[in-house]
């Protein structure tokens, strides 16, 4: 196979593009659909500064790297979820990442702002632990970027990721995740930064062979708790229909944002008020990361607490 | 040939020489969520793997709420 642009030999097929590059030209094609995609979808400006939320993972370090390399200005945010060997793992990728390229990384242990790691959050709380550990995410990297001054949160978010959460929520007409699936979520109040998903248009195939081409040393291994998750199976189907018909994920996600959300979303807004505790947006008196820390805090007090009996 | 596979690391021995594209049939493996890598290369499906080679076959997919 040839690479479309040079004639060299190609390292990797876009069948979604009936097209096929080298090393160069596939990295070269990868930094400019970024780029496109926070232009067209008015992600954020040159000057602006951003907090990338990281993993370690191949997404969100392909991201760093694209920003980095077209001269955003750029921290990293890194949340240590207290998942043994895999948070371990992955935060060093991320420290070595930041420390190769010079690059701001901040990294905040959840222990501290939930009171628990996340698997001990589930074992107090019986959530499930995913559940738990995106609402914590969510909270805290958006807290983490009013504290610090920045407007924009961009996460490493795929089309394969969009396209399976897509799939869900149609599985089971979710309405109110519909109208919130977007690759830009404006700040719709003060308290919170506007979210951008700049990678929503490459697949997972893309932002793998990116980090491999770049020689980004990224956590291949998962986190345990993603395991059997409802989102695997979603993208297995969505991989099996692209194999027949390429280009259905991306017909599929972005048929959805083009056409259906813009009537979709009319119907759906929704009033946010502060926290009375702690200040941050919410729809209810007290917001869903508060009632997390106060199940916590309760539950560890009732399995710990001095009154306690032994067994 | 050796294929490494992950999560969780794993070899199969495969004898002969196989193009990428039958190589991932035989393992029931979707083309579209792996890299197939050798050494520092990344190859297409329609390249030929030797009876000497070691390819690891890395899956692309992450799971759980991003
Ligand atoms: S798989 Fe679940 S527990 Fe693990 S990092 Fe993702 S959301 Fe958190
Ligand atoms: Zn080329
Ligand atoms: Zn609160």
């Amino acid at each position: 196979m040839k690479c479309r642009k040079c004639g060299e030999s190609a390292v990797i097929e876009l069948r979604r593009h009936n097209t096929a590059y080298c090393a160069d030209d596939f990295v070269a094609f990868f930094r400019h659909y970024t780029v496109e995609t926070i232009r067209k979808w008015k992600m954020f400006e040159k000057e602006e500064p951003i907090l990338v939320a990281v993993s370690g993972g191949k997404d969100s370090l392909a991201l760093w790297d694209v920003l980095t390399l077209e001269g955003y200005r750029t921290t990293g945010l890194y949340l240590d979820l207290g998942i043994d060997e895999y948070s371990k793992g992955s935060r060093a990728k991320c420290e070595a990442f930041a420390s190769e390229r010079g690059a701001k990384l901040e990294v905040i242990p959840v222990i501290e702002e939930v009171g628990a790691s996340i698997p001990e959050v589930q074992i107090a709380t019986r959530r499930p632990t995913c559940s738990a550990c995106g609402l914590s995410k969510r909270y805290l990297t958006n807290q983490a970027a009013l504290a610090r001054g920045f407007a924009v949160v961009a996460t490493g978010h795929n089309l394969d990721d969009e396209a399976a959460t897509l799939f869900g929520s149609v599985l089971r007409w979710q309405e109110e995740a519909l109208s919130r699936q977007s690759p830009v979520l404006p700040a719709s109040s003060p308290k919170l930064a506007r979210r951008v998903k700049p990678l929503f248009r490459l697949t997972e195939l893309e932002t793998a062979a990116y980090s491999f081409l770049r020689g980004i040393d990224y956590i291949v291994e998962e986190c345990p708790f993603s395991k059997g998750a409802t989102s695997l199976h979603y993208k297995e189907v969505l991989n099996r229909l692209e194999a027949h018909a390429p280009g259905t994920k991306h017909a599929f996600l972005l048929g959805y944002l083009d056409r259906i959300r813009p009537a979709f979303k009319r119907g759906q807004e929704v009033t946010l008020r502060e926290c009375i505790r702690c200040g941050q947006a919410t729809t209810s008196e007290l917001c869903a990361f508060c009632r997390l820390v106060d199940e916590v805090s309760h539950k560890s007090h009732t399995i710990s607490g001095p009154v306690s009996a032994g067994a | 040939m050796i294929v490494v596979l992950r999560n969780p690391d794993r070899e199969v021995r495969l004898a002969g020489r196989h193009r990428v594209k039958e190589l991932l049939q035989e393992l029931k493996v979707i083309p579209e969520t792996v890299l197939v890598i050798r050494g520092k290369e990344l190859l297409t499906s329609d390249q030929v793997v030797g009876e000497d080679d070691v390819i690891e076959v890395r899956p692309v997919i992450s799971g759980g709420v991003r």
